[in-house]
């Protein structure tokens, strides 16, 4: 079992839900952070003072997967987060120590298989 | 002969129509991403700075200085002799009873109305059009298309002088907007993710706040737009209150029938519909009748709301179905339901004059075709010139910081300040742009 961690653009992120469902990858969370990664800043100016933006808003997925789904989410998370320009955001992978749907008490793989698969 | 009076009224009307195009760049910002929030609303603003400057110079003149049945002259150009008496055109002071305002008043009166539609327009490019093509657009739009059919409908051409009625603008305000919007969306393009993805509203708060500024500032809009404290402002007054509660009833029961839920932007937009139905119709229609066009004009509105998604034509923020759809329903039902008893000028096909309806109908058959087509052929010369619309990259980013370099709702983590005395090249070296 893997946590794939994919930190991608904000306006990529409605892509990246799109090619994760086609992959029957289904079950992840979603959240909004703030990060700095290599791009350029921004420069923004609100009448007289002008600042750098040093960090972009992202979208962070976290996805818990058994070991056959790991290839799978990370080519739906390149192929719906590539734009080809600097910004386009990382992915993580790290290991899993256990894994507890908190509904059944079941543990590891059969707690990141979807209900009905 | 100048009244005190009427004169302090339209200067409060014309600051209410003034506040409408900030209520419009509040609901046109409400209904967008966020990351478009400012240029939306930008796009209003924008509208009153540009609209005013061409208004002034130009625009005024041809649409209310004597010319011909086509388009007014350059006899007020750069305001000329618009000065504290009543305005000398002719037409106006030959009509029933000449004005009784100040020139400059009536001359600011009508400016508010220019800007409103030019703002109105903007609906249908938002989210992509590049803001420097839109300035220049909004520049000769508010000339070769408001200026016209404002001459059309209220400064003494063809349609006006035939007897067409058109109370506060279905024609050049209205009309104009909704029709030249759809060839807009048709130039521009639709946006990106349009039909792909999911685009919502971002604050149906703001949008309904805009909506009721709109509402409120709509009073002087069609109560002002008697000239003066009388009978037809002041029906038109009170049925700009009637006719968009009709709407808001009947589009609740539109919206419940077909989602079993009355929506909170539906009512927006069904406020909006509402006043512009009445817009035309204002001073001409008895009260009842003006509740009666308040539930009518929801149905051709509300089916083109719903039509609309269903084809490729992105017109963003249906401009056509609140805008254009109403003030047609608007100008055409005036032609049935006038009623001499009230407005002392004409009735309609119900009311025994079967010809209202033909002068009302050579309105809707003509001002939409001009509007269109006009609009249609001067985004495609803008477009030769340079590009309409941001890159796709550009798109996804958002409006706001590539074209202002601002955000609608920063929160400051990660602004480094920039000390005022660091030289530009400095400030730029190591940044997009």
């Amino acid at each position: 079992m893997k946590l794939v961690i994919g930190i991608v653009r904000p306006e990529q992120a409605n892509d990246v839900l799109e090619s994760l469902y086609n992959s029957d990858v289904n079950g992840f969370s979603v959240s909004r952070v703030q990060g700095h990664g290599g791009e350029l800043d921004r420069v923004e100016t609100y009448r007289g003072t002008t600042v750098k933006m040093g960090l972009s808003e992202k979208v962070r997925f976290e996805i818990a997967v058994s070991d056959a789904f790991v290839d799978p989410a990370i080519e739906a998370l390149c192929e719906g987060a590539r734009t080809g320009e600097v910004g386009d955001g990382k992915i993580f992978v790290v290991p899993l120590e256990r894994v507890v749907r908190i509904r059944t008490g079941e543990t590891d793989d059969s707690a990141v298989t979807p209900v009905g698969a | 002969m100048i009244d005190t009076g009427d004169t302090a009224w339209m200067l409060v009307s014309t600051a209410l129509v003034l506040l409408m195009t900030v209520g419009l760049g509040l609901f046109y910002a409400g209904l967008v991403r966020s990351k478009n929030t400012l240029n939306t609303f930008m796009m209003c603003i924008a509208a009153i700075a540009v609209a005013t400057v061409t208004w002034a110079l130009v625009g005024y003149s041809l649409a209310f200085s004597e010319g011909s049945w086509f388009i007014g002259g350059l006899d007020y150009a750069l305001l000329n002799g618009v000065m504290f008496d009543p305005i000398d055109n002719p037409f106006f002071v030959d009509a029933d009873g000449a004005q009784t305002i100040p020139h400059l008043v009536f001359f600011a009166f009508q400016a508010t109305f220019c800007i409103i539609t030019v703002a109105l327009v903007s609906g249908a490019v938002v989210e992509r059009m590049r803001f420097g093509a839109f300035l220049l657009f909004a520049a000769l739009w508010s000339v070769l298309v408001y200026s016209v059919l404002a001459h059309w409908g209220f400064g003494g051409g063809w349609l006006v002088a035939g007897g067409t009625l058109d109370f506060a603008g279905g024609i050049a305000v209205e009309m104009a907007s909704g029709f030249s919007a759809l060839a807009a969306a048709l130039v521009v393009g639709a946006r990106k993710d349009y039909g792909r993805q999911a685009i919502l509203p971002h604050n149906a708060v703001y949008v309904l706040l805009g909506a009721g500024l709109l509402w409120f500032g709509w009073f002087g809009f069609n109560g002002g737009s008697g000239f003066g404290i009388n009978n037809l402002g002041v029906l038109a007054f009170a049925n700009t209150l009637l006719t968009p509660a009709c709407t808001l009833l009947m589009w609740f029961l539109l919206d419940h029938l077909r989602g079993r839920r009355i929506t909170a932007i539906g009512a927006a937009t069904a406020i909006i519909v509402g006043c512009v139905g009445i817009t035309p119709a204002g001073g001409f229609i008895s009260p009842i009748w003006a509740m009666v066009l308040g539930f009518g004009v929801a149905i051709p509105c509300w089916a083109v709301v719903a039509f609309r998604p269903r084809t490729r034509v992105d017109e963003t923020l249906d401009v056509l179905a609140a805008h254009g759809i109403a003030g047609f329903t608007g100008i055409l039902f005036i032609g049935f339901f006038a009623q001499a008893e009230w407005n002392g000028l004409a009735d309609g096909l119900v009311f025994g004059n079967p010809e209202q309806l033909l002068d009302q109908v050579l309105a809707v058959a003509t001002v939409p075709v001009y509007a269109f087509v006009v609009t249609y052929l001067l985004l495609r010369l803008i477009g030769f010139l340079m590009p309409l619309r941001a890159s796709s990259q550009e798109e996804g980013q958002g409006m706001d910081v590539i074209y202002h370099g601002e955000e609608a709702y920063a929160t400051g983590e990660g602004a480094i300040l920039v000390r005022p005395d660091t030289p530009i090249e400095e400030v730029l070296a190591g940044t997009k742009r």
